[in-house]
């Protein structure tokens, strides 16, 4: 369970994040949806205790992440914006990393990693160094270090970005799973239909502000617009930015 | 519940982590191996056994060479280029134009005996012999100390006997003996020529950590694994120390390896030749290392520092070039005006290590308190630049790339 309330933060006289409020839920896929620039990766961030917020509170399973970083991030798996694997290490020694770093037992490291490394079906790119890899292994390898502590919530920065059809397919399934598994699940996209074909619920953020926080099918009748698309262009206000 | 347990051993288990993480990773780079452990540490003892052999082969070479010099006007001076063919000089015939060739190098200097030699011999008055030569020429330096002394030798000669011709002692004519007495002994002759060493040693380390102090801050941040790596529930400055232990590694071993190449080519030079006595063995190295293990924290800890200043591995790789020139500085300051050596001196970082093996080439070996001095003052300022840097690890900027 992710709570936020009210989150500021501006960068000098730049607003990024300005009032942001919303929930996403235990068992839940809550979707961050906005244009580029919305503010959207600054809210994440603030979220896995990257950055303090000016303003604002943030709460992760009841904690506050300002008061409590260090348990917020145990709590969090985390796929950022930036990818950032370690080129000369293997698939597995990278997710090897992140688990030893999260404290994880040798003997649980293996299980967790075999088991993510099977559920996202990389199996062939395991053992090979990261350099090289395609976009879709190397999404696919930041997962699985993302997870590899159990975490209860699972926060995605734009994770199907530069993935092709048959890898977004692939990880749309798998983030069904992870819901299914009563994970709270948040991820950010400017994809509409990608959104709309996961979340239970949405989040519509443009300028650093919520414009509607609501079930797909309530934003529907919200805006009037039988299309998600439309409705998603009028709640912004603008086309700006949108892509598909 | 679960996570109360684990607490101690995630303690515990982060910086080696991180640590192993690092070395692990930066053994399989191929450019960090070679500068750690190849050109860094081997290159520095090779060229400079290489010079140092080189210098003193011919040094000693031009002591004891027969020496060719052009002689204008050897018929008027018989029984001085006798003199000089009895010191080794080689007398050549006279040549055209000697300022010029001197100045074009085609000669290293040439002896001009004036034509009204002979007569002002005979009426005993003095005459003057020329030397042309080119002192910013490195090679002339020696010939001409060799010639001067043999021409002066031979008119102090020639001086006494004409005051024993006129049955005076010649002891009346030198009122005033200089005796020199140098009380260098063999090892602080070698000094002179081993002041470089200092440097060499730092430089070492310099390299030997400098690539892996790029890759893991800057680095990381252009390849944006920095975020997901802060996103892991451990302090950052657990993180930081872990980098700041693998580039000591790296370092330390590029120094040991420089050590064990200067204990084997150090055989190689010939000192004895010049009456000096160098000991670059065991002793040695293991002296130079405690010396420079405060100072392998220290420049880790600026290399990182400087490094998290920088955008990118290009920009890092430029300032940290820049910080190269620092280490030079107590070298080219003791070069330039020599000091006497107080105390003090030695707990400031570089100086200390500076001056510490200087005592150590010159044989007496380093004391308790300049040691204690050394050590101590190098690492309160490792400490010092370590807390500041860790500072700096804090910074929300740090992990954001782009």
């Amino acid at each position: 369970m992710i709570e936020v309330k009210d989150l500021h933060k501006a960068f000098g006289d730049v607003k990024a994040v300005d009032g942001v409020g919303f929930a996403a839920r235990d068992g839940e896929i809550t979707g961050l949806l906005g244009p580029n620039g919305a503010g959207k990766t600054t809210t994440l961030r603030m979220l896995y205790t990257l950055m303090i917020p000016d303003r604002g509170r943030v709460l992760v399973d009841g904690i506050d992440a300002v008061a409590d970083p260090l348990a917020v991030r145990r709590r969090l798996g985390v796929l950022p914006d930036a990818r950032g694997l370690y080129k000369r290490l293997t698939a597995r020694e990278n997710i090897d990393y992140f688990a030893r770093l999260q404290g994880l037992p040798e003997d649980e490291l293996r299980a967790r990693r075999e088991a993510l490394v099977q559920a996202l079906a990389m199996e062939d790119i395991a053992d090979r160094r990261t350099e090289g890899f395609s976009q879709g292994q190397r999404v696919k390898t930041a997962i699985a270090r993302a997870l590899i502590h159990d975490p209860r919530n699972v926060i995605l920065d734009e994770p199907t970005n530069g993935l092709d059809v048959m890898a977004t397919r692939a990880l749309r399934q798998f983030m069904l799973k992870l819901k299914a598994e009563g994970r709270c699940v948040l991820f950010s996209s400017h994809i509409m239909q990608e959104v709309a074909a996961l979340c239970d619920r949405i989040v519509v953020i443009a300028h650093g502000r919520v414009v509607a926080d609501a079930t797909p099918d309530a934003l529907r009748e919200q805006t009037g617009q039988a299309n998600l698309e439309d409705a998603f262009v009028k709640l912004i206000g603008s086309e700006e930015g949108l892509a598909a | 519940m679960n996570t109360l347990q684990t607490t101690p051993l995630r303690r515990s288990r982060a910086f080696l982590t991180v640590f192993l993480k690092e070395v692990r990773e930066n053994l399989r780079d191929r450019r960090t191996l070679t500068s750690a452990f190849l050109t860094g540490p081997l290159l520095t003892p090779l060229l400079f056994v290489m010079l140092i052999s080189f210098t003193v082969n011919r040094e000693l070479d031009k002591a004891e060479q027969p020496l060719k010099v052009p002689v204008i006007g050897a018929q008027y001076a018989p029984n001085l280029v006798g003199a000089l063919e009895a010191g080794g000089v080689v007398p050549q015939p006279a040549i055209a134009d000697p300022e010029r060739a001197v100045r074009e190098q085609r000669a290293d200097l040439v002896l001009r005996i004036a034509p009204g030699y002979a007569e002002a011999w005979r009426k005993g008055e003095p005459v003057q012999v020329e030397l042309i030569y080119d002192s910013s020429q490195r090679d002339s330096g020696t010939p001409v100390d060799r010639v001067t002394k043999l021409v002066e030798g031979y008119a102090r000669q020639q001086g006494a006997m004409r005051l024993v011709a006129r049955g005076l002692s010649p002891g009346v004519a030198v009122p005033v003996v200089v005796a020199k007495r140098d009380q260098a002994t063999a090892q602080s002759r070698a000094v002179l020529m081993f002041n470089m060493l200092p440097y060499l040693f730092v430089l070492t380390i310099f390299i030997g950590g400098m690539y892996l102090a790029i890759d893991l801050t800057a680095g990381e941040r252009e390849r944006q694994s920095l975020e997901p790596l802060f996103a892991n529930p451990v302090p950052r400055w657990k993180i930081f120390l872990g980098k700041l232990a693998a580039i000591c590694a790296f370092s330390t071993a590029s120094l040991l390896i420089c050590l064990l190449a200067f204990g084997v080519t150090g055989r190689f030079v010939p000192t004895e030749k010049l009456g000096m006595e160098v000991n670059l063995g065991p002793a040695f190295a293991l002296h130079v290392l405690l010396l420079q293990l405060p100072l392998i924290v220290l420049l880790a800890g600026l290399q990182s520092m400087v490094a998290a200043f920088a955008k990118s591995y290009r920009e890092a790789q430029t300032y940290l070039s820049l910080l190269m020139l620092l280490p030079i500085l107590p070298s080219i300051a003791l070069m330039v005006m020599p000091l006497r050596p107080k105390d003090w001196m030695y707990a400031v970082p570089l100086l200390g290590q500076h001056l510490g093996i200087l005592d150590l080439v010159r044989g007496e070996g380093i004391g308790a308190v300049p040691l204690a001095l050394c050590l101590g003052g190098s690492a309160l300022a490792a400490l010092v630049v370590a807390l500041v840097t860790m500072q700096l690890y804090r910074s929300e900027r740090l992990a954001i790339s782009g």
